[in-house]
């Protein structure tokens, strides 16, 4: 029988393929492969399937997954799982959108490129920042390309990090900087405040550094307080600042561009994306609107224009001859297929939410982590969070004084349907016996009162 | 010939949509901030992090949202309104029941830090689909992490450096070589990782030319870059040559998957001693391409490079499957996490729908269709199919508009946009650069037999209008939503506007 998906599998049609071309059999076809390599028949793949047949196969081993709807989640720290709201996926679901390529025939694509450069401009609007690329595939990704635009703009080979960075962002960071010889400092961050030394950092800069890297809400969930300062001392030495952010913070924080960021970075996922087991996500990647920047660049950039005759307007890509297909090993990057399907979804959002929204999603994230690190503290021997002073949806709990384990903790939470935070004493032992906890708009207060009741059994078990 | 007409909405900007200033609009969730008793914000946040005033976003309600993207939706064009023979990006229909099955809980609300005892799912599939791109490729082992095919390219180019820096061997070996046909793609990877770019001619043939391959390798060969079939769409002959060439010489050989539809169930990159290969979900494996992203890009080695892959992999161990990070010679990572794991299930679906023996005539029928479209249009006056004159075609073709161009003064791009007039998807055009006015055309496995005579049949009205009053075409597209759009304008120096910020200070600067 031929397969659904495959309009000219039946024998008739391939027979009248066969005779146009003018061969005898499909195998002709294939005749320039040298015999040696010509595979036989492959065994070990399975065998074709039925749309039901597949659809049970697959769900039955999805249904192995626990969901943070099947229990309840604390893990954040770089991907979120945040309210998506119903239109997003009715709306970046459409098939005109979902099916189209990257739209390189501008006439027939206006819906796409619309829609990317809507993602830029309010994206745009909550950094205040004018220019942002149109995707990178996620934060770590683009702060690896952060430190190799730094390195372009400033000719020189040093990034500087702070120490208490995601390890996975900074085995990213590192991948994309090694190997053209960028170096990888990280600045000392205090164990009390989590605030970094302005001291110390000026002993760290010097004409080589290409860049100063800073986040705002850090990784570990607290806020950067002197991020002026930071600016300052980056341009102090002609390098650039680089910020990377999480946009949810955005209604209530002030934006990079107004402390002088060059480049911002961030985690676009928590707008109108899903967590999907950390993938796809949307990495955020903007700039200062000066043409030394842009040129350097990565990635595709949408921008408005005009019809030919001036009538109308429209949107295309532009400054494409930053891009690999037209500079080819000049590019300033390789990056082509982006994630622009989670910049629809995030446009979407961003629409949906305006800026009353984003002010009140930003309050609210506030107050439900000063919540939970209210509450849990009050659990004997619990030290929440790590840092002083006011934190953003992630924050750091302590069990050194529990007289249990961390681990042993996560694994009673689990078995009364919680997961908990996630362990940072292998990156952080400085640290002690740390887990990064985090909640969202999802949580609700009572969700936080069954996680310090569970907490409140374990440890004082 | 055509009823098509793109819906024209003029749909202003979503910052002139609706209202200009918030009132009353609710964010999609509740709040119970005052009752939790915390600290007035204001207290809590330093006053210089504080943002003053809201963002300024656009203020609508959820219908005007809803309506404003619903409109763009129909100003754009996917697999799903029409053919799409876009070269070398393989725009095969995206089955349904993939995108079903990806869109539940399941898939959405599991996170990657959940303790590995929650995920076996999630794991499983990730093993197998490892496990079944071994086997279509004659690999070992695979990455899963990259998230686009360039992404794999990056993940390739960091294997090989890794390879020749463990053997002490990198400060000689500077060079990559690529075939002047090559993607884009590859070069620049190749030298975002600091090599040296080698470009070798193609044949009359369109294949790697090898007495110019003999010339390049040497003792600073790192590796070379190959597409198989090449852009051409025809295949390497010579590739087991290739093969023991770089060997040789001690470089390692990189197989660009962009067109591995062309050969699956054929033959294996493995078999033709490639020693790595990246794939694209989003092509090959039918995972939607989204107007750009996001896909997929896994990366596969021989085992002698295992060890060098990206961490984690997947492993099992009995009935159970974990996250791997015992590659001791790793890079190191490329992405944040595991891959963009809601595509890796499309794909694991598809190839379960497939089936090894559904995958084979996949190629099959991207290489007929491909090569039925390609005599179909170069019987029509004024394209040619140049280089490999008779050599049957693989998955796609590029035809050249060079003679239309001389006889009528159209040229490839007027053909481009003609088309879309008739509610079908150009070719990538101009790619590759070895063929003069190129239009490339790949329709795929999925494309009919009556949908390809009709895509043929509008090459034969183009080239009857160019002959006879190329008005209509030189002013083409008149169908679409837009007319046709001053590129230049939108890239000039002087009148690039890349945000509607950027355009309110162009306005305002404006006298």
């Amino acid at each position: 029988m031929s397969h659904p998906y495959l309009s000219n599998d039946p024998a008739d049609i391939r027979r009248k393929l066969l005779d146009a071309i003018g061969i005898s059999s499909v195998n002709e076809a294939f005749s320039d492969i040298p015999k040696q390599v010509r595979l036989a028949k492959s065994t070990s793949l399975p065998k074709p399937g039925s749309e039901v047949e597949v659809r049970r196969e697959v769900e039955r081993i999805l249904s192995n997954n626990v969901t943070s709807k099947d229990a309840l989640s604390f893990l954040g720290g770089g991907v979120w799982g945040h309210h998506v709201p119903a239109a997003v996926d009715t709306l970046a679901g459409r098939g005109e959108f979902l099916t189209s390529y990257t739209p390189y025939q501008p006439e027939i694509s206006q819906g796409m490129l619309q829609s990317l450069f809507e993602y830029q401009s309010m994206m745009a609007e909550l950094l205040e920042v004018d220019v942002v690329n149109s995707s990178m595939y996620d934060w770590a990704s683009a702060l690896g390309e952060a430190a190799r635009m730094s390195a372009r703009i400033t000719h020189r080979n040093e990034f500087i990090v702070p120490h208490f960075l995601s390890p996975e962002r900074l085995a990213v960071l590192k991948s994309y900087a090694n190997p053209i010889g960028i170096r990888i400092k990280e600045v000392h961050q205090s164990l009390h405040t989590g605030q970094i030394s302005l001291e110390a950092l000026k002993e760290e800069v010097s004409s080589q550094t290409a860049g100063l890297y800073t986040e705002n809400p850090a990784y570990l969930g607290h806020l950067v307080h002197n991020v002026e300062a930071l600016a300052e001392i980056a341009h102090d030495v002609g390098s650039l600042f680089i910020v990377g952010v999480d946009p949810t913070s955005l209604g209530v924080l002030n934006p990079p561009g107004r402390y002088d960021a060059d480049i911002v970075v961030g985690e676009g996922q928590p707008l109108g994306n899903y967590v999907n087991y950390g993938g796809p996500l949307l990495g955020i990647f903007a700039c200062r609107n000066d043409p030394q920047l842009i040129r350097q660049m990565p990635g595709r950039l949408v921008g408005m224009t005009t019809t030919k005759d001036g009538g109308e307007q429209g949107y295309c890509m532009v400054l494409q001859t930053r891009e690999q297909h037209i500079r080819r090993e000049k590019a300033t990057s390789n990056i082509c297929t982006n994630h622009a399907l989670c910049a629809l979804r995030a446009a979407i959002y961003m629409a949906l939410m305006g800026g009353g929204g984003f002010r009140r999603l930003g309050e609210h994230l506030f107050s439900i982590t000063q919540y939970a690190t209210q509450q849990l503290s009050r659990v004997d021997g619990v030290r929440t969070p790590v840092f002083s002073g006011c934190h953003f949806k992630d924050f750091t709990v302590n069990f050194d004084r529990t007289g249990k384990k961390g681990v042993e903790v996560s694994k009673r939470l689990l078995e009364r349907g919680i997961m908990g935070g996630q362990p940072l004493e292998r990156d952080f032992p400085e640290l002690g016996d740390t887990f990064l906890y985090a909640v969202t708009e999802i949580h609700t207060q009572g969700d936080v009162d069954a996680l310090c009741e569970a907490l409140k059994e374990i440890v004082e078990a | 010939m055509t009823g098509f007409r793109q819906a024209r909405w003029n749909e202003p900007s979503i910052f002139k949509v609706g209202r200009t200033k918030s009132h009353g609009v609710c964010s999609p969730f509740s709040s119970e901030d005052q009752k939790m008793g915390v600290d007035a914000l204001t207290r809590l946040i330093p006053k210089n992090l504080l943002r003053r005033d809201e963002p300024n976003l656009p203020a609508l309600s959820e219908v005007d949202v809803v309506r404003h993207f619903t409109r763009l939706s129909q100003a754009n064009f996917g697999v799903d309104n029409g053919a799409y023979p876009l070269g070398s990006c393989t725009m095969k229909y995206s089955p349904k029941v993939n995108d079903a099955i990806a869109n539940s809980d399941k898939v959405h609300w599991i996170h990657p830090h959940q303790d590995e005892s929650t995920v076996q799912g999630a794991l499983e599939i990730m093993y197998k689909l490892s496990q079944w791109f071994s086997e279509i490729t004659g690999m070992n082992g695979f990455t899963l992490q990259p998230s686009a095919g360039a992404h794999g390219e990056y993940t390739g180019a960091l294997i090989m450096r890794a390879y020749h820096r463990e053997r002490g061997d990198l400060e000689r070996r500077r060079e990559i070589i690529v075939p002047d046909s090559a993607h884009g793609t590859n070069l620049a990877s190749a030298s975002m990782v600091g090599f040296h770019v080698v470009v070798v001619p193609s044949n009359e043939k369109g294949c790697v030319d090898m007495d110019a391959l003999e010339s390049a390798v040497s003792e600073r060969t790192a590796g070379l870059m190959l597409t198989n079939p090449n852009t051409l769409g025809i295949f390497e002959e010579n590739i087991l040559e290739i093969s023991r060439i770089i060997h040789d010489v001690g470089g390692l050989l990189y197989y660009d998957g962009a067109n591995l539809n062309a050969i699956m169930g054929k033959a294996r990159p493995g078999d033709m001693g490639f020693d790595i290969v990246h794939l694209n979900l989003h092509k090959t494996f039918s995972t939607p391409h989204g107007g750009g992203g996001p896909g997929a890009g896994p990366v596969g080695v021989v085992e002698a490079l295992e060890g060098f892959l990206p961490v984690p992999t997947v492993g099992r161990d009995g009935e159970h499957f974990y996250l791997n990070y015992d590659h001791p010679q790793t890079i190191g990572r490329v992405g944040g996490f595991y891959g963009n794991f809601e595509v890796l299930v499309k794909a694991f679906t598809y190839v379960l729908s497939m089936g090894g023996d559904g995958l084979s005539r996949v190629a099959e029928l991207s290489v007929l269709n491909a090569n039925y479209l390609a005599r179909k249009i170069s019987e029509i006056k004024g394209f040619s199919l140049p280089y490999g004159s008779g050599i049957l075609r693989k998955h796609e073709c590029v035809i050249s508009c060079s003679k239309l161009k001389m006889d009528t003064s159209v040229t490839a791009k007027d053909v481009a946009k003609r088309l879309l007039d008739f509610g079908v998807h150009a070719p990538t055009m101009y790619f590759p650069l070895i063929v003069e006015e190129a239009l490339m055309l790949e329709p795929t496995e999925t494309e009919s037999l009556e949908e390809l005579d009709r895509y043929a049949s509008i090459f034969a009205q183009i080239s009857r209008e160019a002959y006879e009053d190329p008005t209509i075409v030189l002013n083409a597209p008149h169908n679409t939503s837009v007319g046709a759009l001053d590129e230049v304008k939108a890239s000039h120096p002087r009148t690039f506007c890349l945000s509607w910020r950027m355009r309110k200070k162009q306005q305002e600067r404006k006298p």
